[in-house]
């Protein structure tokens, strides 16, 4: 009885929690103590010089990689090797990836009822609705029925977008999800991610837009050789920056 | 109303001079090729007519009504000495597309399971993987039938000395001699199995509608097994619950009764299969390496199971890249089987060339196992094109 209220209240706790995180591959130290919490709605975006790690920081929060020491919680919920843990959690968390990785053998609608109905276990009528409903969220209702190789770059991460969504999930992950695009279709992208963020959705985010990380995040994580280095709110983080190496890094990316 | 052509206003684009327009240099090559292979033909033909006039021998195929009056030692028909050519040609014919059916789904399911173990995380399992693939797939076929053949009627006992039985089965140098079931009370076992068939597709589509209605997920498998297992059990009681069998029994100097799986061919079809399944294997692999890291990543991402992710995302995108090379293995292996008359199994090309010798009409003899071959390869390549067309993708 205890349990099942347990279950049924929400979790005050933080969304997603590292701590002492750390991370090799092979001898390479990828991760090294990392501490990070992020709260239900907040905004976190993570920058940082290219092979810092963020990626590897982000993918483990979904353990599309494994750490290998400290604590990982996800919405209260440790991550270690159990399976029924690991799919649990994937269920709570979307993941939006740098090349889309659409599913390129199914339509646009059948990428976004999958998942609902195989792991959400939802009648595929309303999985239909709901994933039209997301459709016309990222406003490409129309491409319903087309396969993803027919759509633009931009259509498509709106629909790797969609298809994330349609899992409702309370945390969304994002691995530079628009440095695959052309500079006119990155602004499509954003402005679902902003509208996203507007609703209260809690969002891990890797980019280099900074123009985004200005208007959404509520906290500015600076990575570099596997630490964290600068975690800062975004005005202090860019008018403000402590460490010599976020300076740098910043001079460099706001002189382009 | 008037249609406009263009051609009065002139958009008609400008006319190269015919000799350098594509078209009709196109249509030029194939007509002096066409050219070209009829003038061969017409001369190889006319030459050998002339030949065989002046030899005295009969063209045309009125010998295969003739007696062959030669003995073949396996078949799936009836067939005596006193039958005729035709009966030959056919008991040839049926045995070359037994070792090739057999050979080409057992080539399959090693050749899959194989390639998967390659891929295996497992050291020992991939290492295995890929010794067997390396060494099958580099030793030529025709050593893998003698060495196959050597091992069965070397290694194992003469026929009076059988090993055996297991489970009522004798292994001797002359194959393999089983039970068979001897009354037609066994046809309710079949007729149980195909009930049974029936009723479980009907569960899938029944499932399939629950899931699509209700997005309940409900076992299949465990209650498919059990709807064979009640099934066969009924067929079989129907049929009086027989439980006699036609036992082998050696008697003078071989088995009789119950059925023969002969040494040539156990080792006509051990080295296809093993030796196409090598092949197969490292398709299988490069097809499900085909499909990126990202696929998995992003399908896992979604919460979805290993299971349902190979069946889903990965299987659907490797069978893609993986169905027009095994089709070209399939063809090989088919045409492979006529490495049998090496060992003695007696398949089309072996029993025609037995006629051959006999009839002298060897070109009749060859034009025959020409056709078969090319009937069995285009039926296969139609079967496996309908089959790619009708998995393959709309994708762009
Ligand atoms: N599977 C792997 N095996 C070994 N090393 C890896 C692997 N994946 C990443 N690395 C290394 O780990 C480091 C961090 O990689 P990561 O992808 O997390 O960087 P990143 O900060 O996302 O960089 P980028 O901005 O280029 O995406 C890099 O030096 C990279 O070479
Ligand atoms: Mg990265």
């Amino acid at each position: 009885m205890a349990n099942a209220q347990e279950a049924a209240a929400p979790n005050l706790g933080p969304a997603v929690e590292l701590r002492h995180l750390h991370k090799w591959y092979g001898e390479f130290h990828v991760l090294k103590d990392i501490n990070l919490t992020v709260r239900h709605g907040e905004r976190v975006v993570v920058c940082g010089p290219s092979g810092s790690g963020k990626s590897t920081m982000i993918r483990c929060i979904n353990r599309l990689e494994e750490h290998q020491r400290g604590h990982l919680f996800v919405d209260g919920l440790e991550l270690t090797n159990d399976l029924k843990q690991i799919e649990a959690i994937r269920k709570e968390v979307g993941m939006v990836f740098q090349h889309f990785n659409l599913f390129p053998h199914m339509t646009v609608l059948e990428n976004l009822i999958l998942g609902p109905t195989w792991v959400r276990k939802v009648p595929r009528g309303e999985a239909i609705e709901t994933a039209m409903m997301y459709l016309e969220r990222v406003k490409i209702p129309e491409q319903a029925q087309k396969y993803p190789g027919q759509l633009s770059g931009g259509q498509q991460q709106r629909v790797a977008i969609a298809r994330s969504l349609c899992m409702k999930p309370k945390i969304m992950l994002f691995d530079e999800p628009t440095s695959a695009l052309d500079p006119e279709m990155i602004k499509e992208v954003l402005d679902v991610m902003v509208e996203l963020a507007e609703e209260g959705m809690t969002m891990v985010c890797v980019t280099h837009e900074m123009g985004f990380a200005r208007t959404v995040g509520d906290t500015m994580v600076f990575m570099d050789e596997g630490e964290i280095v600068e975690m800062e709110a975004p005005e202090e983080f860019f008018s403000n920056p402590k460490n010599e190496r976020t300076k740098l890094f910043l001079s460099q990316i706001l002189s382009h | 109303m008037t249609i406009n052509t263009g051609e009065s206003e002139g958009l008609q684009p400008a006319k190269a001079v015919f000799y350098n327009d594509p078209k009709v240099r196109a249509i030029f090559w194939q007509i002096v090729a066409v050219g070209g292979v009829i003038a061969v033909f017409w001369f190889l033909i006319h030459n050998t007519m002339v030949n065989l006039e002046r030899q005295n021998i009969a063209s045309g195929f009125s010998f295969l009504d003739l007696e062959a009056g030669f003995a073949i030692g396996e078949g799936l028909v009836p067939y005596s000495a006193a039958n005729s050519y035709w009966r030959a040609i056919l008991v040839g014919l049926l045995n070359t597309i037994k070792v090739a059916v057999i050979g080409i789904v057992f080539a399959t399911i090693i050749g899959t399971v194989v390639g998967v173990m390659r891929l295996s995380p497992n050291w020992l399992i991939a290492r295995l993987a890929t010794v067997y693939i390396e060494t099958l797939r580099n030793v030529p076929l025709l050593l893998q039938l003698f060495f196959w053949y050597a091992m069965i009627v070397e290694v194992l006992p003469r026929a009076k000395e059988a090993y055996g039985p297991f489970l009522g089965v004798y292994l001797s140098n002359r194959g393999f001699n089983m039970p068979l079931p001897d009354t037609w009370g066994y046809l309710g076992l079949l007729g149980g199995f195909l009930v049974a068939l029936i009723a479980v597709i009907w569960l899938y589509r029944r499932n399939k509608k629950i899931h699509d209605e209700t997005g309940e997920i409900k076992n299949t498998l465990g209650p498919s097994m059990l709807i064979f297992a009640v099934g066969m059990m009924i067929g079989w009681l129907a049929g009086g619950a027989p439980t006699s069998l036609d036992s082998p029994e050696f008697k003078g100097f071989s088995f009789k009764g119950g059925g023969e799986v002969t040494s040539e061919f156990l080792a006509l079809w051990l080295g296809l299969t093993l030796y196409t399944a090598s092949f197969i294997a490292e398709i299988v692999r490069s097809g499900i390496l085909a499909v990126s890291k990202g696929q998995w990543e992003a399908a896992g991402s979604l919460g979805l199971k290993r299971g349902q992710i190979l069946r889903f995302i990965v299987l659907p995108q490797a069978l893609r890249v993986i169905i027009p090379p095994t089709t070209s293995q399939y063809l090989n292996l088919t045409k492979n089987s006529s490495l049998a008359v090496a060992i003695g199994y007696p398949d089309i090309v072996g029993v025609t060339n037995t006629t051959i010798n006999q009839s002298g009409q060897a070109i009749e003899g060859i034009a025959i196992i020409m056709s078969v071959y090319l009937t069995l390869s285009l039926s296969i390549s139609l079967f496996m094109n309908w089959y790619n067309t009708k998995i393959a993708l709309v994708e762009r």
